[in-house]
């Protein structure tokens, strides 16, 4: 397969004609690079959207408390309640493969009015009561300062990491930060640190403008009590909470006293299904690019399928005299599939070639006029390079089988009267 | 070294069936230099195809150098025309994409003779027929005696038991004919078996016997007195 003699051959044979070598080649390469282009485009498009989710981890469900609707162990209907901090012990304690359970109490929120006082200056923020182990649900980076940590949680201390947003409108600006005081609803807190969210594009503003405070000063300092305003809980990696959120609401209707048929009582929102409907419409978009790639495709490995067979025809002779002098059948049919494999994967290469320079010049310009909504990085891996490759192969061989089968049909004879 | 018994051909024409060869019987030692002669139709090329096991016989035997030739698949034929036959044609059929060299050493190929090796062998027999000098030569260059010259150089690289030459002088003028006769006397000279097809008498009698056919069958076979080709040639 790998002698010298057989590519010195196909070199010569391909070569004897570079004209029509060269505009067979051309619908292989461009069907090539459509499906590369396609494919980039798809990725991109599956990258602009992932950034919209940024690292939030995606395996996540947020829960909180709604009215009831259906009365229930002498309960009225239309009864609010509250999550307990004894909830998300059971909840740990019930339904296993749990990450994080986060429960959260919050202050203000959209429409709220002046909540936060610094000096002279007021400012509408939302405040949250949280644990630590929230900077892993919904991440954050600390810009200056340190996040809340189990000791704040233990000892109740009075301390606020404050939004970038925050400090633009309470502070002066280079005004030191760390160490100050903010007054939350008449208590005041300890700023020790500041964070930056990545924005992703319409609540970018909003989620600057938070203030995050030990959960356990926060209930003490606003009354709350045992009351859990709202939970952020993660599955483990290779669960997914989709098929555990209903255990968890279960558990939580079990202490809360509510209906186990009431729908409405308890409100949440599964990020991890919202996730899983975006990436089974990035896994549609791949089997377009495909589809469309490798029809695009066929209409080359055709072009090469017609060309080998004139070739074949203009060889016949000398196919006959190569016959006559004692060359065994399948000798001929290697030589004429590995010309048609030979010309498809150089082409094929030559059109991944120019589809990865298209992608990258691409790239060039999204950087150069800066973000662009829902496209981020188009990119092909090398895992669809290689399997480019071996659709190649494939090709090849298919553009080469019929050729290869009527050059060895016509007998020997025959095939010397042919002038 | 040729052994045919009771051998007949037909061709399908459509609905009829042309009779070609009616029942030949022939053989030839080993050494011989037959020549093959006959009006057009009477069925000399197509023995020379069978002889040559590019076409098959219908009915009777076939044993080359001891070997039965019959049921063959064409890897098989293809084998066997490689090992016991070399072939001479007309047009010559030399390959012309391929110099004189690579022609000459197309048949080594077939029989997975290394690169440097079959360089060397095809040198050799070039240097036979005279032409050396022009090894690197594509077919386009050479003249048609020259072609033929490579042409038989390429059939006798392989070392073939038999030598089957249709009409080697057809395409040449007389002067030409003769250099290649003088070049197929001196092969037979050093004991190869040569089988020519022609229906030129003085190239007939440059062989050492003469086989009549007519119409399907073998109306003369005779030993001649040879006429030495060299004495034309200066």
């Amino acid at each position: 397969m790998f002698s010298k003699d057989r590519w010195e051959e196909i070199l010569e044979v391909l070569s004897s004609n570079v004209f029509r070598t060269l505009a067979t080649s051309f619908g292989v390469g461009w069907g090539v690079f459509i499906l590369i282009i396609l494919l980039a485009a798809g990725k991109g498009m599956e990258n602009g959207i992932r950034a919209d989710f940024g690292d939030i981890a995606t395996n996540t469900m947020f829960m909180w408390s709604q009215n009831t609707t259906i009365p229930y162990k002498g309960l009225p209907k239309g009864r609010t309640f509250s999550f307990k901090l004894e909830d998300v012990q059971a909840i740990r304690d019930n339904v296993p493969n749990l990450r994080f359970i986060s429960p959260r109490n919050q202050l203000g929120g959209f429409g709220g009015g002046n909540n936060v006082i610094r000096g002279l200056k007021t400012g509408a923020f939302n405040v949250y009561g949280d644990y630590p182990q929230i900077i892993r649900q919904e991440p954050m980076t600390i810009t200056s300062g340190r996040f809340i940590n189990q000791n704040d949680i233990e000892d109740k201390r009075k301390v606020a990491v404050i939004g970038e947003g925050v400090k633009n409108e309470l502070y002066d600006k280079e005004e030191d930060i760390l160490g100050t005081y903010l007054k939350v609803q008449g208590v005041n807190f300890m700023v020790v640190g500041t964070y930056k969210k990545k924005s992703n594009d319409g609540d970018g503003e909003e989620g600057q403008k938070e203030l995050f405070v030990p959960f356990t000063a926060f209930s003490q300092a606003f009354n709350k009590g045992n009351d859990v305003g709202w939970m952020a809980i993660t599955a483990e990696d290779g669960n997914s909470i989709s098929n555990l959120k209903e255990k968890i609401v279960n558990v939580v209707k079990e202490k809360r006293k509510i209906h186990p048929d009431d729908k409405r009582a308890v409100g949440y929102f599964d990020l991890y299904e919202q996730f899983n409907r975006v990436e089974s419409l990035f896994g549609a978009l791949r089997w377009v690019a495909y589809f469309v790639g490798v029809l695009v495709l066929l209409s080359g490995i055709i072009g090469v399928s017609n060309i080998m067979l004139i070739v074949i025809k203009e060889r016949t002779k000398e196919i006959g005299i190569r016959r006559a002098l004692g060359e065994a059948p399948w000798s001929i049919k290697k030589q004429i599939l590995m010309e048609a494999i030979f010309l498809t994967i150089i082409s094929g290469m030559v059109g991944i070639i120019f589809g990865a320079s298209f992608i990258y010049g691409v790239n060039v310009v999204l950087d150069s006029v800066g973000p662009v909504d829902m496209f981020v990085n188009p990119s092909v891996s090398l895992g669809i390079v290689i399997s480019a490759f071996v659709i190649l192969i494939f090709s090849g061989l298919l553009a080469g089988f019929i050729p290869a089968q009527s050059a060895i049909k016509m007998r020997p004879i025959e095939a010397l009267r042919t002038e | 070294m040729i052994e045919i018994k009771n051998l007949h051909k037909s061709y399908k024409m459509g609905s009829n069936s042309l009779h070609v060869l009616k029942g030949i019987n022939f053989s030839v030692e080993e050494g011989e230099l037959v020549a093959i002669m006959g009006s057009s139709g009477s069925g000399k090329s197509t023995l020379l195809n069978i002889l040559g096991m590019l076409d098959e016989l219908d009915e009777g035997s076939y044993t080359l150098d001891g070997v039965p030739i019959k049921n063959l698949n064409e890897t098989k034929a293809a084998n066997y025309r490689n090992k016991f036959l070399g072939f001479v044609f007309q047009s010559f059929n030399l390959i012309n994409y391929k110099n004189a060299m690579e022609n000459v050493a197309l048949p080594l190929y077939y029989q997975k003779v290394g690169r440097k090796e079959r360089q060397e062998k095809a040198l050799k027999y070039l240097d036979q027929v005279g032409l050396k000098e022009w090894a690197t030569h594509l077919p386009s260059e050479l003249s048609g005696g020259q072609k033929q010259r490579v042409a038989i150089a390429r059939a006798m690289a392989a070392e073939p038991k038999v030598l089957l030459a249709d009409e080697p002088t057809g395409a040449l003028d007389s002067k030409t004919s003769y250099e290649v006769m003088d070049l197929i006397q001196k092969i037979n000279d050093q004991g190869n078996t040569i089988l020519i097809v022609t229906h030129e008498p003085d190239i007939a009698n440059m062989c050492k016997r003469i086989v009549h056919l007519k119409d399907g069958i073998i109306i003369e076979d005779k030993k001649i007195e040879q006429i030495r080709a060299a004495q034309y040639v200066q």
